[in-house]
């Protein structure tokens, strides 16, 4: 179940949760909405048409309708082999900002001893995948930047399996449409193959050189430069490969699915 | 001065359809793209100050955004429109040139005083010139930086060239403040020159 989001913590989170603070305070308290017409502002709607409320729901599926055509041109305008700009580590963003639909204390905190990364779908090989094998399989590590659908950014530095080489080694069926990713903090999303393959989408395992802590998505997130934050997930339980678009948390609400940068 | 087209009659048309046409609906992408943009920005404010919900479109974030790339067809393809038809025609340069500093300041100078003529619909004063032209390329500036932000990983000479992410962000800002302060002049000239508005409309 959604949950509604609440940035604002309690006093004794960390120097994360400040950092957090300062960066985006100006829209903490943001109520997410699902409909939104019934609070549109601006005459928006009626200056289209002079309409009333019910043509509400018109308006809305334009909207929906036109957000899918911007997913199919932003596939079109995705280049796989254009590489997203890498900093120096002095450009760092310290302290990183946390940022999810529910405060800092509310992170998922994944036990290592039971976890197994489970893959299914479209793949030959469907055995589940314990941290330490993971960590086992060649790492690649990059500092890039992160940006998030509401304007802001940080640099931060990340580092794991490059993604396509473990699609590679699990046989997945790289003609597939979708990679869906089921999170353990009920946050769920799914990216289209291409950014999947590209070569600085990380399974990330660490963040600025530790294991990747809970507040950043332990025990792996799917770092990808080339999307906006929320089409990165944290706290991965699950990967599937799917020829249906799964969707996402924020995108069934709204939120553009493609989402790119 | 020499390039400018003899006086035309009140009767004769000043605005062809395809402008008028091109006019309106720019006049209608503009204030879709400057609510649902200010409601995003609302998310994140790059200043202190936010804007007041009541004139932002959207209702929330994602509707916000929502707004802002689907007018954003609109905005770019009426203005790619215009730009060509401008171009093509000459018409940007018969109406919009000469113009000059000392040329602006003068026509600011007696429109102030209240003494600028508007009896030749025909021709731009040069307070005019140099306001739409501003308008203009603000809306390429708007444009370009928006798209930065949009794609910054796709358009990466563009984003190179604004100075990254982060600027382009605040190029976008100001482009965006500067084509408020056109909008609210432009407005407020037209308020004080009714006649110029079904002009506008009927094209003569
Ligand atoms: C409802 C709002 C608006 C009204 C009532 C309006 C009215 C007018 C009128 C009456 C003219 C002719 C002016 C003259 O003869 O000097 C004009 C021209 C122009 N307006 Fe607007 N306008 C509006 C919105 C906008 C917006 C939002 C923009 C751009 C941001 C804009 C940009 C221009 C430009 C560039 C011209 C010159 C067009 C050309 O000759 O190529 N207008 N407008």
């Amino acid at each position: 179940m959604p949950r509604p989001k609440t940035d604002a913590a309690r006093p004794d989170a960390g120097s994360i949760l400040k950092e957090a603070r300062k960066l985006l305070a100006p829209r903490l308290a943001e109520p997410s909405r699902r409909t939104f017409l019934g609070s549109l502002t601006l005459g928006g709607v009626a200056m289209l048409s002079g309409c009333s409320l019910n043509d509400g729901d018109q308006v809305e599926r334009a909207l929906a309708a036109i957000s899918r055509f911007n997913d199919r041109v932003q596939g079109w305008i995705f280049d796989p082999d254009a590489l997203a700009p890498t900093y120096p580590a002095a450009m760092i963003t310290r302290p990183f900002p946390f940022n999810a639909f529910y405060g800092i204390d509310e992170a998922p905190a994944v036990d290592e001893a039971g976890y197994a990364l489970e893959v299914s779908g479209l793949v030959a090989d469907k055995r589940g995948w314990r941290l330490g094998e993971l960590r086992a399989l060649p790492q690649v590590e990059q500092i890039t930047r992160h940006i998030c659908v509401e304007g802001w950014s940080a640099i931060g530095r990340w580092g794991g399996v490059r993604f396509s080489d473990f699609l590679k080694r699990v046989g997945a069926d790289t003609g597939a449409g979708y990679i869906g990713f089921k999170c353990a903090d009920d946050y769920y999303t799914s990216i289209d193959m291409a950014t999947a393959l590209h070569p600085q989408t990380l399974l990330a395992l660490t963040y600025d050189g530790r294991v990747l802590p809970r507040e950043y998505g332990f025990p792996m997130k799917l770092r990808m430069p080339t999307k906006l934050g929320y089409k990165n997930p944290k706290h991965i339980r699950a990967l599937f490969v799917t020829n249906s678009n799964p969707g996402g948390y924020w995108e069934d609400q709204g939120y553009n699915w493609f989402g790119g940068s | 001065m020499s390039a400018d087209p003899p006086t035309s009659p009140s009767s004769a048309v000043v605005y062809p359809r395809w402008l008028r046409i091109s006019h309106w609906l720019n006049a209608l992408a503009v204030p879709l793209m400057m609510g649902s943009g200010w409601r995003i920005y609302d998310a994140a404010p790059l200043f202190a100050v936010s804007i007041p919900r009541e004139v932002t479109l959207g209702g929330w974030l994602g509707g916000a955004l929502q707004w802002h790339f689907a007018a954003m067809w609109l905005l770019a393809g009426n203005g790619l429109f215009y730009l060509t038809v401008n171009l093509v025609g000459g018409r940007l340069f018969r109406r919009f040139f000469p113009v000059s500093p000392r040329g602006v300041l003068a026509d600011a100078v007696l429109a102030l005083r209240g003494r600028l003529r508007h009896d030749d619909p025909g021709r731009y004063n040069q307070v005019q010139r140099a306001a739409y032209l501003f308008a203009t390329l603000d809306l390429v500036v708007l444009a370009m930086s928006g798209l930065v932000l949009w794609k910054s990983v796709q358009f990466a000479v563009l984003r190179d060239l604004l100075g990254g992410y982060e600027a382009a962000r605040l190029v976008h800002f100001v482009a965006m403040v500067l084509l408020a302060g056109f909008v609210a002049l432009h407005l407020v000239m037209v308020a004080l020159v009714p006649r110029t508005l079904p002009r506008m409309i009927r094209g003569r």
